[in-house]
């Protein structure tokens, strides 16, 4: 932190409660240039409120662990800057929606966690270079590169109206995990299909495309155009469209990585 | 997924929201533009008259299947056509391109938001309690997109012709027929440029050129084809809302060189 004179003081109202519920209370703190609404939090904490519950780690945007939703728009506290807000009003911190809550800012993500053991594993097909491994196309492998950048933090999951709102939770996914099957089922070597749950269980179809998973996500994967719109593509292909269905009864499938 | 039901905080109600930024400007322009649309398309559909000048030809008509302009593909107005129902050459067409923005990846999107509220916007509490989106009747019927791209392809085939054939002037002393190039040509030209631009970033195009191969690198014209549709999918909202204004501006020109209160400029 820069010297005490450039300090200034805000109003943080975080929420604190459990699964019973609970209120927004107000904590003035100094904060100074620099800081992210992390640093702040963790200053209440320290200074006010010993028994606050927040979750961190890396506080450099890549564990995952500090998502939360600053002035109602889901984001990583330790990546969100106090000058970027509109610091004259109080700054209000709550935890995500999506999920059970715990305590104070902390919630149950496990949930994703059961998901993603469901999502069938990447099978790669038989090596196949003379060296007894395989070689991929640098382009196919940067395009499921981007979906490998994803850090976990469920900020995508929280936003999501069908989660956030409708609690379908059973029947949907998420697009955090459209994402992962995305970079398998977009992987040169899989050989895995994983249309018919993409369809049924997984519940696709329930994504309305409102993109608003693509905006929260710190890592900027293009979750919608690029994950969840080529993934409903490819049910299209496979239960929709009269024509291609007609094309593999001519044509069968040798294996799930053709066309 | 068998688990039970979690304990979730209670959704909030319609509009509720701890957002602190005008959340709901984007959903009003989005309504207001795309209302604005609906109803002047809608009304120059009607009109049946004034949608020719000289070679050009409105693109709410083309292709004019029966019409009485020298642009109609097989004469005027079929005498089976019932006398009691409205006939117009835009009619018979305008569902075509319609139906690709109606069910288009992006503009789905934004109408689920500014029509349906469905949510009104990101992080904002919504209206209804039920929700299917687009896993179950009606909305599945939006899987028939790529049927509607097919047909836009052709349409812009279509309209391409139709900007080159807004090129060839007729004197109307001699008859004779030269080249030239006004500014409705212009218009025409930028039209047919603008919904290819749109048209050829649609989702379900750059699927189908090669999104649907895991092995897209050895693919050697379809990887530089879904490279060209990527690129121009980047910018796939930019290229709806920019091709649907000039396609009405386009009308607007053409009606009113038409009706005399505008004056075609010739440039060449
Ligand atoms: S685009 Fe789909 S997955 Fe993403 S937030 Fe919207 S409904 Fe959810
Ligand atoms: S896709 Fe983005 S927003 Fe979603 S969990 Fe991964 S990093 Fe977070
Ligand atoms: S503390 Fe690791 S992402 Fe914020
Ligand atoms: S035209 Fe927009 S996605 Fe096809």
């Amino acid at each position: 932190m820069s010297s005490t004179d450039t300090q200034i003081m805000i109003t943080l109202r975080i929420w604190r409660g459990d699964a019973n519920g609970g209120k927004f209370e107000d904590y003035r703190t100094p904060v100074a240039e620099g800081m992210v609404v992390l640093d702040a939090v963790h200053r209440v904490q320290a200074e006010q409120a010993n028994d606050m519950a927040v979750r961190w780690n890396c506080k450099a945007g890549k564990c995952g662990s500090c998502s939360a939703e600053i002035n109602g728009k889901p984001g990583l506290m330790c990546m969100t800057q106090l000058t970027h807000l509109p610091l004259d009003e109080p700054i209000t911190i709550e935890p995500m929606r999506a999920f059970p809550r715990v305590k104070d800012l902390v919630t149950d993500v496990s949930w994703n966690y059961r998901v993603k053991k469901r999502i069938k594993p990447f099978k790669p097909r038989k090596p196949d270079a003379s060296d007894g491994t395989w070689r991929m196309g640098q382009a196919d492998v940067d395009r499921v590169q981007e979906f490998r950048k994803c850090i976990e933090c469920f900020l995508c999951q929280d936003v999501c109206h069908v989660l956030r709102d409708h609690h379908l939770h059973e029947e949907f996914i998420g697009p955090r995990f459209l994402v992962h099957i995305a970079a398998l089922e977009m992987h040169p070597l899989d050989t895995e299909d994983r249309l018919p749950e993409l369809k049924e269980a997984n519940g696709i179809g329930y994504c309305n495309i409102t993109k608003c998973c693509t905006k929260v996500c710190p890592e900027h994967i293009t979750i919608t155009d690029n994950a969840i719109i080529p993934l409903k593509e490819r049910v299209v292909d496979e239960y929709y469209d009269p024509l291609t269905r007609l094309w593999r009864l001519v044509w069968p499938k040798k294996n799930p990585n053709d066309v | 997924m068998s688990e039970a039901r979690m304990s979730l905080p209670v959704a909030r109600g319609f509009g509720e929201t701890t957002r602190r930024d005008k959340w709901w400007v984007t959903p009003l322009v989005v309504f207001l533009g795309l209302s604005a649309f609906i109803v002047y398309s809608t009304w120059a559909a009607f009109q049946g008259k004034h949608y020719t000048h000289g070679p050009y030809l409105s693109p709410f008509y083309s292709p004019e299947l029966w019409g009485e302009s020298p642009h109609a593909w097989f004469g005027p107005r079929p005498s089976w056509w019932p006398g009691w129902l409205i006939f117009s050459p835009a009619l018979l067409i305008l569902w075509m391109p319609g139906g690709l923005r109606v069910t288009c990846y992006y503009y789905r999107g934004a109408y689920y938001k500014a029509f349906w509220a469905d949510p009104p916007s990101c992080a904002v509490g919504e209206p209804r309690k039920s929700y299917w989106g687009e896993n179950k009747w009606p909305l599945l019927i939006q899987n028939i997109h790529r049927y509607f791209l097919y047909i836009a392809i052709v349409f812009i085939f279509l309209l391409a012709h139709d900007a080159w054939k807004a090129m060839w002037f007729t004197d109307p002393v001699t008859r004779s027929t030269s080249f030239g190039i006004g500014l409705g040509t212009l218009v025409l030209t930028v039209n047919v440029a603008l919904l290819g631009g749109f048209t050829f970033g649609c989702h379900a195009f750059r699927h189908l050129i090669g999104g649907k191969l895991d092995q897209l690198s050895t693919a050697k014209i379809r990887k530089p084809l879904y490279d060209c549709s990527s690129c121009l999918n980047r910018s796939h909202m930019a290229w709806a809302w920019i091709s649907l204004f000039w396609v009405a501006f386009s009308d607007v020109y053409v009606r009113l060189c038409s009706m005399g209160i505008w004056k075609d400029w010739r440039i060449i």
